[in-house]
């Protein structure tokens, strides 16, 4: 009972406060993720050739902006966030259509919405948003609620519906990053193995229905992965590119501005998806390492946060915006060293391009905001 | 109270009470929570991990690997050509040099549609079918941004409506390199030979070959001396970028140029000696003393700048149709019976088999009969007596038959390689022919039997022999010298001279002196003596005196019934009239040079070749004269 009382007194005086509100700000998250966008400055810098203004200040410029964006989501109440969560998804759902109507208008691609100064992709929001919806679907519902099926399917359409229309855009990458992310929502929430298992083996068994259905790029990106050297000057091409770029770089590296694949054009989209391969070829393993290891850093910070939660919308909450970083990050990483197919996704912080880091960031606002109100009560679940 | 993470025991679900119930199934989750989160942090290091070993495996272990890779990627080689060394002549004159080539070069990489850039190309300078046909195949060989040679040899005019029309020629761009040049031009084309392109084979065989306008010697010398005129190609290390554009040059390494070679031929001489024979002949003139050639003339010749731009069927038919064949050299590779040039290497293995001595006379009736045949002296009527010195003088066929009979075909042949007739005389120039003087052996290989008769013809050097006039000369410098002298055309290579060029570098053929005196004093008589058959070669004024021997011989059989009937040579057609030959070297008590001469279809040695070979000497005399 005096727990329940102190509980509630502590809540109150935490309530309301914006300087104290302030001071439970994650700061070391912040120089976390300022260390992280300091890196990528670095390799935007070589990758610009010694130019700033290519791409480096524009970088630092974005980052800037998201961080204060950040901070401010961070201070938002968690209570608001929780309410924001289906507007936000029909936002972002929304947007999502529009482009494929635009698209069906326009023919070919079609995935970026302009908003003036940044562009945004939709289905880059709609991962923040689908992370924000299922972390309310989940936060209040009974245990027995989460093992009823009428309760899971609704919300496996919440991530289908939209991982379907990334993937008609087509964007294979995205949409896979995006049911993943669903994936772990449920699993963190706790939907039993059996269901995993038995989706899982759908998946699998829809494998030969999504190829029928893949662009021939796409085909030929899944194909020049198992046989990257088959055609060196083709689809081949990049994987082989970064690996030689990656290899050469050795323990040490070429040094700054001194990496030759990369400064020599040899290896395509620098700047964007294959940032992670300057560094390495310019920093070597070590560099490699270190970067790997701030983006780690970053991840696990999303998992203490998590845990930090009294509540179990920011426990969920924590744990998908660090999945969806963490997907970035894997997915990227293992495409540059050639262990994926390549499938065009960036290494947001890091990466050249707005998009990816508004909506990373607007996630680790989320994340902040979590934190900072990590004791706030929302409510017992209910039937 | 046991709980379950996945999820698979739920006994807890029913306990009553909605408080208690909340907060029941607030642990559940949380502990739920707390194991799955758990199991998902660790599969999320476990990735990492995963990547963290994959950029190890990349970095560290296969690092040196991927530098190699990405060194290539990086570095583009790119050949310099070396120029071909130069050939001069014995007084410096220039016959084989290199001189600037504009040319027309098309780089596929650069142009969207190589068909129409040669269409309009063909407008400004018309291109025949050959050379289409040409560029297309070489551009198939060559990779696309390498260029291909479109047209050599432009014009100013030529590279003027070019540079104009250069908006309609994508791909096209015009650049200098050097092509072969022979000032001289047929005068010495059979031994400078010339040079073609490379072909197919040639490609791989040295890194050079692959430049444009590459060069590979195809005869003579520019074929023998290949290696050594050639030169290494040099090479430039370029950084270049992912779409091949240079960015900087890393490293130069300049090419060797070919090295000169100096031949010790003249060709003033040459010149001379051409102007003075018709087709068909060939001429031979030697450095008696060290087997150096001086000219070495067959008419007709042809011009080796044409093999440089490609030769034209017409051009081709030419040259190889009917009887001319003005590509064969044939002092080198015409191969002809010696005749009575020969007698002098009868007359040597029959002393030095002892059958006959030096001053022992045979008797000539005007033939030899052997057996059921008849072996006939030119002279019908028979020289009488006469002793090796008035044999070889007059050219008598009988007594040669006779002294053939007594030594036998093996020794006579043993005698003629020592000479240099029949075996390699490993000149400096390929494709040589080597001649034949059959053995009895070499008969019997044939599955033929050798008859006595077959070695009496053989006595006066008819029969199987065929020798070049190359051969021949090299015999007479032998004789005149009695030294092993091989025939040579380089005298120095790079500035350095080759060995050979000093008496002394030839060793002495080990014959006995008194023999080979015995022939020389003979040729001298044969040319000075009144009635030697070979007077026709005496040298005017106070040029010293020439010894020689004529020769003439058959190039079809004459029959019994023709003799009969009155056989008259001058009645023969043309090409059924005997050869004329003559030998001969001056000046007699101190040999300098050595001179061969073969007329074909001539008739007969002492009017046809004696006087030719005369004049021959006279230049060589004036020639060597105005240069010391």
């Amino acid at each position: 009972m005096s727990i329940t009382f102190e509980r509630r007194l502590l809540t109150r005086n935490r309530e309301h406060n914006l300087l104290e509100k302030l001071w439970r700000v994650p700061w070391i998250f912040v120089l976390l993720l300022i260390a992280v966008a300091g890196v990528g400055y670095v390799a935007l810098y070589s990758a610009g050739s010694g130019n700033p203004d290519l791409y480096a200040t524009k970088h630092a410029l974005r980052f800037a902006f998201c961080l204060v964006m950040a901070l401010c989501i961070g201070l938002v109440d968690i209570k608001v966030i929780y309410r924001a969560a289906w507007p936000l998804y029909g936002i972002a759902l929304g947007l999502l259509v529009l482009v494929a109507v635009r698209g069906q208008i326009g023919k070919g691609a079609q995935r970026w919405v302009d908003l003036g100064p940044i562009q945004l992709q939709p289905s880059e929001l709609m991962k923040i948003a689908l992370v924000l919806l299922l972390a309310t679907w989940f936060a209040r519902a009974t245990w027995k609620k989460i093992g009823n099926v009428f309760f899971l399917l609704p919300a496996m359409l919440l991530v289908f519906v939209p991982a379907g229309l990334i993937f008609r855009q087509p964007n294979l990458g995205t949409s896979v990053i995006t049911v993943a992310v669903g994936g772990v929502m449920f699993w963190v929430a706790g939907v039993r193995w059996w269901k995993f298992a038995l989706a899982i083996g759908g998946a699998v068994a829809a494998v030969p229905v999504v190829y029928a259905n893949l662009r021939d790029y796409q085909r030929a990106r899944i194909s020049t992965f198992f046989d990257p050297e088959n055609d060196p000057l083709g689809a081949g091409y990049n994987i082989i590119q970064s690996k030689i770029a990656l290899g050469s770089g050795g323990i040490w590296g070429k040094g700054f501005l001194a990496g030759t694949q990369g400064h020599l054009n040899f290896l395509p989209e620098k700047q964007t998806d294959f940032i992670f391969t300057m560094i390495a070829e310019e920093f070597g393993f070590v560099g490699a390492m270190v970067t790997l290891g701030l983006l780690l850093l970053v991840v696990l910070f999303c998992i203490y946060a998590g845990f930090m939660c009294k509540n179990h919308f920011g426990r969920l909450l924590c744990f998908g915006i660090g999945a969806n970083y963490f997907f970035y990050i894997f997915v990227n990483i293992a495409m540059v060293t050639g262990s994926i197919p390549v499938g065009g996704v960036p290494l947001p912080l890091i990466s050249h391009g707005g998009s990816a880091m508004l909506t990373v960031m607007l996630g680790f606002g989320l994340v902040m905001s979590a934190y900072v109100h990590r004791h706030a009560d929302l409510g017992p679940a209910r039937e | 109270m046991s709980l379950n993470p996945f999820g698979r025991k739920q006994k807890d679900r029913a306990v009553p009470g909605s408080m208690r119930g909340v907060k029941r199934d607030e642990e559940i989750r949380r502990t739920v929570f707390t194991r799955r989160a758990i199991m998902y942090g660790a599969v999320q290091l476990g990735l990492f991990g995963f990547l963290a070993s994959r950029l190890y495996q990349l970095q560290v272990v296969e690092g040196g690997r991927y530098a190699t890779l990405a060194e290539e990627n990086r570095v583009s080689a790119r050949l310099i050509g070396a120029p071909r060394g130069r050939i001069t002549d014995r007084a410096g004159t220039l016959v084989a040099g290199n001189r600037l080539n504009w040319r027309a070069l098309l780089v596929a990489e650069q142009t969207s549609d190589v068909a129409s850039t040669l269409e309009n190309f063909s407008r400004i300078i018309p291109l025949t079918e050959n050379e289409r046909a040409r560029v297309d195949r070489e551009q198939r060989r060559r990779r696309r941004f390498v260029p291909t040679i479109v047209r050599e040899f432009l014009t100013w005019e030529e590279m003027a409506h070019i540079e104009v029309n250069a908006p309609d020629l994508p791909g096209i761009l015009i650049d200098v390199g050097t092509t072969r040049q022979y000032p001289e031009g047929e005068n010495l084309a059979h031994m400078v030979g010339y040079v073609a392109p490379p072909s197919d084979r040639d490609l791989g065989s040295d890194p050079i070959l692959q430049l444009p306008g590459a060069r590979v010697g195809r005869a003579g010398i520019e074929r023998f001396h290949e290696n050594i005129l050639r030169g290494r190609a040099g090479s430039v290390q370029l950084e270049v970028n992912a779409t091949g554009r240079i960015i900087r040059e890393l490293d130069r390494r300049e090419g060797i140029p070919g090295q000169d070679i100096e031949l010790s031929v003249d060709s003033e001489l040459q010149r001379i000696v051409r102007g003075k024979i018709e087709d068909g002949t060939s001429v031979v003139v030697m450095n008696a003393r060290n087997g150096e050639l001086l000219a070495m003339a067959s008419n007709p010749s042809f011009d080796p700048n044409i093999f440089n731009s490609g030769v034209s069927a017409a051009q081709w038919r030419q040259w190889t149709a009917g009887r001319s064949t003005p590509l064969i050299n044939k002092a080198t590779n015409g191969l002809y019976a010696p005749g009575s040039t020969f007698k002098m290497v009868v007359g040597l293995a029959g002393l030095d088999a002892r059958v006959v001595g030096p001053g022992e006379r045979i008797v000539c009736p005007g033939h030899l009969d052997f057996g059921d045949s008849r072996f006939h002296c030119w002279n019908r009527s028979g020289h009488g007596a006469l002793d090796m010195r008035a044999a070889i003088k007059n050219s008598c066929d009988v007594y040669f038959y006779e002294v053939a009979r007594r030594v036998g075909i093996n020794r006579i042949a043993a005698m003629a390689r020592r000479f240099g007739l029949g075996v390699d005389l490993e000149i400096d120039l390929p494709g040589v022919r080597r001649g034949l003087a059959p053995t009895r052996e070499w008969r019997e290989a044939q599955g033929k039997a050798w008859n006595i008769g077959d070695t009496i013809v053989h006595g006066i050097g008819q029969g199987f022999y065929l020798f070049t006039p190359l051969a021949i000369c090299t015999m007479t410098a032998r004789l005149a010298t009695g030294r092993a002298v091989q025939p040579h055309l380089t005298r120095s290579i790079g500035g350095r001279p080759v060995r050979g060029t000093r008496p002394e570098d030839w060793p002495s053929m080990g014959l006995s002196d008194r023999d080979l005196r015995l022939q020389r004093d003979a040729m001298w008589a044969a040319v000075n003596e009144p009635g030697g058959t070979a007077a026709m070669g005496k040298l005017p004024g106070n040029l010293g005196m020439m010894a020689g021997k004529t020769g003439t011989t058959q190039v079809r059989r004459v029959t019994r019934e023709q003799r009969e009937r009155g056989f008259n040579v001058q009645n023969l057609p043309r090409e059924w009239r005997p050869h004329a030959l003559f030998v001969g070297y001056a000046p007699h008590d101190n040999p300098l040079y050595a001179v061969a001469v073969v007329v074909e279809h001539g008739t007969a040695g002492g009017t046809a070749a004696a006087p030719l070979a005369r004049d021959v000497m006279v230049e060589t005399f004036a020639r060597f004269r105005a240069i010391s």
